[in-house]
């Protein structure tokens, strides 16, 4: 019996997980509280004083559901990163001292690494190209000897960024997200025509600021915004297909797993199936409940490194804010990987 | 996968003589498919009798049906402009044959050669940097007339024999600035860094030696920096911090 309980505090949300590796319904408790702007984006120190508000609520709803006392836990994961800092902090300061008063292990997990994790537990995916579409992250990757490696990303916003910023600036939104779509997404539904913006990609890599910029001055120019939606959205989804159809091809893989809350949209998804069709690969879309930040994945992943030991000192558990998915050694795959590529 | 409709340019029968007295069907010979890449299909045959790959994109179902066309005429004419730019340059590249952008083909030289990437364990050291000097060579040329590759990989590097060979210009641009020639470097260099980590120090000073024997190196330096500045620019890089702070 492994119990890990996890704290997820990288942007927006502060989740709490706790899960049973060895249980079918592994999920003992899925607490959270989301920051939510009333206007703007996130303002990290505003986040920070969010979460540490509601930290000791989330934290005791989550070991209620369990119906578990901390003693009973074997260990604790915490996010250390990436993500905003003074949010990170939160999180990494009730870990460590959860696991200092009671003497648990502290298990570190890196916050992309817990979204692949979980996707792949719950999609039930072996191997996939991972599209991970967020509001701070645009990368598709896949398990090559021992990491995730990054076959292609943002140079340099991500998607979910330009789409909350274009909204903002026209005034779509906020809120972003309306009945599960996209305020762009739902505006480019009326679009007609496809107008001229660049698509820009680089090589494996892809880049929005320039699209965000011209998509912006077609805006002032008095261009239709509904054709500069659909413009937009053909763009910026097209130019991540098309990395990740390249990662397919590349890697000779055969399956691809969409994680973040980006891909909640139904019009990329769409896409993606389309894609994954062309190329005879199957789609893995993970259930937007776990798409989206939350300590189960935490819980989870940390779960996973405890089963091959490895901890942090509660001294050296220091937050990441850039720790990038590619610098983490992902050990349990190995072993999980092997046997899949005897059973091909 | 779906069997691929082809273009009707390549199923019609061809009819025009040609000076070399080719006639109808003979113009073009398709033998096989030699490759199934994310954006185009290349096939293998020959034109006029000469060694030839078509290279054809096909509709992609995933795309805004306006955007497709637009995108694939767009490419595959860029495509085979530059080819013929590079050529010009004195950059080793397949000689164009034949270009319609409307059905998105381009009929090109066929190098018999051995892609570079596959070919790079089986070299000397020397040998190996010695291909790589002249990728930057031709990456320098290329640059001083506004010509940015776009895809600068180890796998788009052919070797025949004492020759080197520019491939897949797919994705190249021809008003390139600092920034795409930036990108260029950025991305062979990060092809040596994934595919051959244990090389990679030596054959990109290499590939720069050769860089600045023709773009000289106060180019060579700007184009560095612009490395240094996109690769800092990646999202979640540590380096960066560490420059903020100093």
């Amino acid at each position: 019996m492994v119990k890990v309980l996890g704290i997820e505090s990288t942007a927006h949300t502060f989740g709490v997980g706790v899960v049973d590796i060895e249980k079918d319904n592994f999920i003992l408790a899925d607490a959270r509280a989301q920051y939510s702007p009333a206007v703007g984006g996130i303002h990290p120190r505003e986040a920070a004083r969010f979460m540490a508000e509601n930290a000791p609520k989330v934290l005791r709803s989550a070991l209620e559901e369990a119906k578990l006392k901390i003693r009973e836990l074997d260990a604790i994961a915490v996010a250390l990163g990436p993500g905003l800092g003074p949010c990170l902090r939160v999180g990494a300061t009730v870990a460590r001292t959860l696991a200092a008063y009671y003497e648990k292990p502290l298990v570190p997990v890196n916050h992309a690494v817990a979204h692949v994790e979980i996707g792949i537990k719950l999609t039930g995916a072996k191997d996939p190209v991972v599209v991970y579409l967020s509001g701070g992250n645009t990368l598709v990757a896949a398990f090559v000897e021992g990491r995730y490696r990054v076959f292609g990303e943002t140079l340099d916003i991500a998607l979910g960024n330009l789409l909350d910023v274009f909204a903002r600036e026209v005034g779509l939104g906020p809120p972003y997200v309306v009945k599960g779509v996209h305020v762009v997404d739902a505006c480019a539904e009326k679009g007609e025509e496809v107008l001229d913006l660049p698509y820009v990609v680089r090589g494996q890599d892809v880049a929005f600021s320039g699209l965000l910029t011209a998509a912006l001055r077609l805006f002032k120019k008095g261009k239709k915004l509904e054709d500069i939606c659909l413009t937009l959205r053909e763009m910026a989804y097209n130019a991540v297909v098309e990395v990740a159809a390249r990662c397919l091809v590349h890697t000779g893989k055969r399956e691809v797993m969409l994680v973040g809350g980006v891909t909640a949209s139904p019009y990329l998804r769409e896409k993606f199936e389309k894609m994954c069709k062309l190329y005879d690969a199957e789609l893995r879309v993970v259930p937007p409940r776990y798409a989206v930040d939350n300590g189960v994945m935490i819980a989870w992943t940390g779960a996973l490194a405890y089963s091959k030991g490895i901890v942090v000192p509660v001294e050296d558990a220091v937050i990441r804010q850039r720790w990038r998915i590619d610098e983490v050694d992902i050990p349990w795959r190995n072993q999980l990987y092997r046997r899949f590529l005897r059973q091909k | 996968m779906e069997e691929p409709t082809l273009s009707p340019i390549l199923e019609a029968e061809v009819v025009f003589s040609t000076p070399q007295g080719f006639r109808g069907r003979e113009v073009l010979v398709l033998e096989s498919i030699i490759a199934c890449g994310a954006e185009a299909l290349l096939i293998r045959g020959k034109f006029m009798g000469l060694p030839a790959i078509v290279k054809w994109r096909p509709q992609k179902p995933y795309r805004h049906p306006l955007f497709d066309k637009r995108l694939r005429y767009e490419r595959t004419l860029a495509e085979a402009k530059t080819l013929h730019r590079a050529k010009k340059l004195g950059v080793l590249v397949p000689s164009v044959f034949y270009v319609d952008p409307d059905s998105s083909i381009i009929i090109m030289e066929y190098i018999d050669g051995k892609i570079f990437k596959e070919y790079i364990n089986e070299l000397s050291i020397d040998d190996a940097c010695t291909v790589s000097r002249e990728v930057g060579k031709y990456a320098a040329l290329l640059h001083s007339d506004g010509i940015a590759h776009g895809d600068l990989t180890t796998s788009n590097v052919v070797v025949k024999g004492e020759d080197v060979y520019l491939i897949d210009f797919g994705l190249s641009v021809t008003s390139a600035d600092l920034e795409d020639v930036g990108i260029d470097v950025h991305i062979y260099l990060r092809s040596l860094e994934s595919a051959h980590y244990a090389l990679c120090k030596e054959l990109f000073e290499c590939f720069m030696q050769g860089y600045r024997a023709v773009a000289g190196s106060d180019y060579a330096e700007k184009v560095l920096r612009k490395v240094k500045e996109i690769r800092l620019r990646g999202r979640y890089v540590k380096e960066r911090r560490r420059v903020v702070e100093e």
